[in-house]
């Protein structure tokens, strides 16, 4: 039964929200999928990472405390490094801010969940098999141990013939499935999935910081990834992408790193920098000055940090010129950083600070950051570089970015979002004496490395000798580091005794002015018993009683209509209510779905390849279960959503969540795609032993087959959303055939390029066009299933003239796969021909 | 070892930028920490200013009139350490191998010498190393005169360095190679003038290219 009208008793609207979105118990809590569970989930996991990763830093120090130490041999601190800097960077940093934006955006939004229940269950599911790969390497002592950056030659097979370098890049890239999860799922939450009204700028700034970051994790991880997969096809198969004797190149990898590397380091900085810009305003009881100006600031970041990754590359050999680019451009960040400074500054200074404990944390980062920001600029001077690059002044740079740049801040949201985690309030607080311990310990650590490595002390060595005049620095850097360790277990301490003994907290302890304030703490599953409407950057001051009314059930959707599981979705730019968006149930498919992504994952590691090939298969299997059963067998028009106002649901209009998710899969899929095109190309320009011994002959059947089965493939899927084909199912499924028959002929052609490539081992011109065919083959494969289920779906009745969300999201996919099929033709038939003249 | 205690041109002019670089962002440093204490020990202090003034001030002009002096000085004094490229400077052909550092110069009378894990120079004269590995990626690094730079398996690197004075300076492997990366240290010999054809003439004679490794590229 519906019951649109607000329903007056908050008790009984409180039970029939809750009986629909609760996770169940037991077992069942494995099905979750709920943002606040996972986002917890993420968080909690991701501080066992640290736990791990903090206990290697300690086996570093321990070691270097003394010199000719024979406490590690070289082959166990070689690991004991890779593993500390992987932990940190991929399974810690990471994932700990998806958790946090998971757990906080939808409620600052003023949403019931993130737009994709079911993919933040199933990133989780990824990160947690992933890193558990490489701690279990760990611990049967075949962790990785060719550095956290993992160069060629070093990493590649002749040089490092075990399974250490393949657990990493197989563990790692698994975990990034989750970040391209996490990116995609916050991306559209943020541009969707908000409370009528708030349009953009009257977003809290936190939501921007994570809109950029999402962006910067789109574009950033696919060239690791490819990066990683071309190693470990390198590694498998000697397929020598990186190897100059056969035309490779070690460079080609350094660039595909840091190409990704350096975003990363801003990837990890803006989320805790959106901390400190929703933190500090509050402890200075007034708005944040230059709201505008940050935002600016924060997308300059994003774009210069992709232009920089060449400053990790100083000493590599590069072009006067390039040297001068990167580094005047690498110097340019400090200009969106400073504004960022001296806007939280500004805030303090004109404002009524209070020193209260998140406070503190926050000025430990900018004491910290201030540091490592400067030394940045330090190192951006390239013949300062020279000199110090690979010593211990870049471990302590980077630590004092690190660490001052996303722990401390994270440290202050942890005190301060504990109370809404947990509804508690410390009774005593050891935080503050956690603090100093951490602070001093951090600056004693690390303060002395920079002289260190100015007095020659390179990183990545496991031992010295008593000449060399550092036993001194390395012993204090050794004790402060256990003094931070000790701070660190009194903050874990505090945190325990808080969740487990802490007292009733008030709502709104700190008196913030975001939404995620007005739930009730701990929160429900559904945040919020109504949707509020919103007219300003601070919707808890303009209706004092903004909590109270919601629970009542006088916001918007305060009410359970057939039992399904509803919020509001905007247009992006106005904050205009646009569609009713209905979210999946608890459910154990995103378990099940990382699991046989596991069996594709770990048959690659162990070499089973057919086990691989099954993971696979079944994962794109389960993958489509997803949405068996999900959607509207009629069509339903607009709904009311209460407050007077309709609005039709999401499968009926053209701006949905899902739309929004394809198309920026498909601009991670096109990054990995550039990528890969870039590395051929930067092989031919760069890389020794070129030209190629043969070139390519490529078919012009099999050229002429790929082409037409593409172009039939797009038209077809463009015609099968038009309106007069979609309102009949017959002409509709017709030309989903035609898509599906297009897309196998296409990728016929494609297989028969790729037979006609002599031996791809012999260099590496003939591996990359191997594998520049086999991605698009790949995608004319998955296009074929794509289209079949169109048809699928479209017999199931889930598609009519209104409801054509499915085909839309298949369209673009098709359009997508002619796309870089067109282009791996120009390459494949134009690279010959330059070369050859 | 240290980068501080120079011994040639280039370790000198960088030890000079750093402690130019340090003592700007010592002020700098500074000057924001009291910034942060003023706002804290004085609340309010900033009421009157408008917002504008922090962050065109501090956002835009404060980086800018630091950076761009930075920069130039920078440029200037990177520009003098790139290698002159000027056929009279003695050049020495650099392999690096795991783990080992192969020199291979031409003596007084043309022939080509080589020597393992010990560079001799010639003190008071610029020489030109041309640096490339034969297995895994290596940095070389004489820290008390110059820079360092990578060695790549199939491409050239160049590096030109001086020492000002005969002496024995150390230098080591500075980009992480494998289990012995710590042992891979050579010793860089600078001779005085007069002694220096001799030690050279005391060399063997190199063994014929490798011809196994890669064809460089620059
Ligand atoms: C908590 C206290 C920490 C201590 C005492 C510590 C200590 C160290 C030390 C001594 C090294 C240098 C090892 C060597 O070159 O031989 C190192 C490397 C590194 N650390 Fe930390 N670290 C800490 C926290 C972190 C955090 C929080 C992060 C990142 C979020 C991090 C990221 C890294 C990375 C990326 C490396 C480079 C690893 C490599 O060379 O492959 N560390 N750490
Ligand atoms: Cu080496
Ligand atoms: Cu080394």
């Amino acid at each position: 039964m519906t019951d649109t009208t607000a329903a007056t008793d908050p008790i009984r609207l409180h039970k029939q929200l809750h009986r629909i979105w609760r996770t169940p118990p037991g077992f069942g809590r494995l099905s979750a999928v709920n943002h606040t569970i996972v986002g917890r989930r993420f968080i909690i996991t991701a501080f066992v990472f640290f736990g791990i990763g903090g206990i290697l830093a300690m086996l570093i120090r321990a070691q270097l405390a003394t010199p000719r130490s024979a406490f590690l041999g070289p082959e166990i601190y070689n690991q004991v490094f890779t593993m500390h800097g992987t932990v940190m960077m991929f399974l810690f940093a990471i994932p700990l801010f998806e958790g946090l934006a998971m757990y906080l955006l939808p409620k600052m939004l003023g949403a019931r969940d993130m737009a994709f229940p079911r993919l933040s269950a199933y990133g989780y599911w990824c990160y947690l098999f992933g890193g558990s790969i490489l701690i279990i390497g760990l611990v049967l002592g075949l962790a990785p141990d060719g550095g956290w950056f993992m160069y060629t030659p070093l990493s590649s097979r002749t040089y490092t013939p075990g399974i250490n370098a393949d657990i990493w890049l197989i563990g790692i890239t698994f975990v990034e499935i989750s970040a391209l999860a996490a990116a995609i799922e916050i991306i559209a939450t943020i541009f969707k999935t908000r409370a009528p009204g708030m349009s953009l700028d009257k977003m809290p700034l936190f939501a921007w910081y994570m809109l950029v970051t999402a962006f910067m994790m789109l574009f950033g991880f696919p060239p690791l990834i490819v990066g990683s997969i071309l190693l470990e096809i390198e590694r498998a198969f000697d397929l020598p992408f990186f190897d100059p004797a056969r035309g490779g190149d070690p460079l080609l990898w350094q660039h595909l790193f840091w190409l990704f590397g350096h975003p990363e380091v801003y990837i990890i900085f803006l989320p805790a920098a959106g901390v400190m810009s929703t933190l500090l305003p509050v402890f200075a009881r007034r708005e944040i000055i230059g709201y505008i100006w940050i935002v600016v600031s924060i997308v300059a970041m994003a774009f210069l940090s992709f232009g920089l990754w060449v400053h990790h590359m100083f000493t590599v050999g590069i072009p006067h010129l390039a040297l001068a680019f990167f580094s005047a451009a690498s110097t340019a960040v400090a200009f969106p950083t400073a504004v960022q400074f001296f806007a939280w500054i500004g805030t303090l200074a004109t404002g009524r600070p209070q020193l209260k404990l998140p406070m503190l944390f926050l000025l430990g980062f900018f004491f910290v950051f201030a540091m490592g920001g400067l030394t940045g600029v330090m190192l951006a001077i390239v013949p300062f570089n020279w000199q110090v690059h690979d010593t211990h002044f870049v471990v302590a740079h980077l630590h004092y970015v690190l660490v001052g740049g996303f722990i401390f801040p994270m440290l202050a949201a942890a005190y301060y979002w504990l109370p809404h985690f947990t509804g508690r309030a410390p009774r005593l607080s050891l935080g503050i004496t956690a603090f100093w311990l951490i602070f001093i310990g951090f600056n004693l650590t690390f303060l002395i490395m920079h002289l260190t490595g100015l007095l020659g002390m390179p990183r990545r060595i496991y031992t010295y000798d008593d000449a060399a005049g550092w036993e001194w620095l390395n012993l204090v850097s050794s004790i402060g580091s256990f003094v931070m360790a000790i701070g660190f277990a009194l903050f874990t301490v505090d945190i325990v005794l808080q969740v487990t003994m802490g007292k009733r907290a008030r709502r709104n302890p700190w008196g913030a002015k975001t939404l995620e304030w007005a739930t009730a703490m701990p929160p429900p599953a559904y945040n919020f018993a109504s949707l509020p409407s919103v007219t300003s950057r601070t919707p808890l001051t303009d209706a004092r009683g903004i909590a109270v009314d919601l629970a009542r059930g006088q916001g918007y959707l305060g009410f359970v209509r057939e039992g399904r599981l509803e919020t509001l979705g905007v247009e992006i730019t106005s904050g205009r209510l646009e569609q009713v968006i209905r979210l999946p149930n608890s459910t154990h498919i995103p378990l099940y779905t990382a699991l046989v992504t596991a069996v594709f994952f770990v048959g690659v590691l162990l070499k089973f390849y057919l086990v691989a090939v099954i993971g696979f298969v079944a994962t794109i299997a389960m993958l489509l279960m997803w949405t068996r059963g999900w959607g509207d067998r009629a069509d339903r028009g607009l709904m009311p959503v209460g407050q007077g106002e309709e609005a039709p649901p999401h499968t009926e209009v053209t701006g949905a969540p899902s739309n929004w998710a394809m198309t920026l899969a498909l601009f991670a899929n096109g990054t990995a795609y550039a990528s890969l095109a870039f590395g051929m190309l930067f092989l031919w320009v760069v890389a020794p032993n070129w030209p190629p011994p043969v070139l390519l002959d490529p078919g012009l059947l099999a050229s002429a087959l790929a082409v037409a089965g593409l172009a039939a493939a797009a038209f077809a899927a463009m015609r099968s959303v038009a309106p007069a084909v979609l309102a009949k199912a017959p002409q509709r499924e017709l030309w989903l055939a035609v898509a599906a028959a297009g897309n196998g002929a296409a990728l016929a052609g494609f297989i028969m390029l790729m037979m006609a490539v002599p031996d791809p081992t012999r260099h590496a011109y003939l591996a990359a066009t191997f594998v520049l065919l086999a991605y698009v083959a790949l995608h004319a494969a998955l296009g074929v299933v794509f289209a079949g289920y169109g048809i699928v779906r479209s017999r199931a009745g889930y598609v009519s003239a209104m409801r054509s969300l499915d085909l839309r999201i298949g369209a673009q996919w098709h359009r997508y796969t002619a796309g870089i099929g067109l282009i791996a033709l120009l390459l494949i038939h134009g690279l010959p021909r330059v070369m050859g003249s | 070892m240290s980068t501080l205690d120079t011994a040639g041109p280039a370790a000198a002019s960088i030890a000079t930028l750093w402690w130019v670089m340090l003592i700007g962002a010592t002020l700098i440093f500074l000057f924001v920490m009291a910034l942060l204490a003023l706002v804290f020990i004085r609340p309010g202090i900033g009421r009157g200013t408008p917002a504008s003034w922090w962050l065109v001030g501090g956002g835009l002009a404060f980086p800018a009139v630091v950076l761009t002096p930075l920069l130039i000085y920078a440029l200037w004094a990177g520009e003098r350490l790139f290698p002159t490229g000027d056929p009279a400077v003695a050049q020495v052909d650099v392999v690096a191998r795991q783990w080992e550092w192969n020199f291979t110069y031409r003596n007084a009378a043309g022939a080509p010498v080589q020597s393992s894990n010990t560079l001799h120079i010639q003190a008071g004269q610029p020489v030109q190393l041309n640096i490339t590995s034969a297995d895994v990626i290596h940095s070389f690094w004489v820290p008390r005169l110059a820079g360092k730079i990578d060695a790549i398996p199939g491409h050239v690197t160049v590096l030109q360095l001086k020492a000002d004075a005969p002496g024995l300076y150390r230098g080591i492997c500075a980009e992480f190679c494998g289990t012995a990366h710590l042992e891979m240290q050579f010793a860089l010999q600078a001779h005085a003038a007069e002694d220096f054809n001799a030690v050279l003439g005391g060399l063997p004679p190199a063994a014929a290219p490798d011809v196994n490794a890669p064809r460089g590229r620059p």
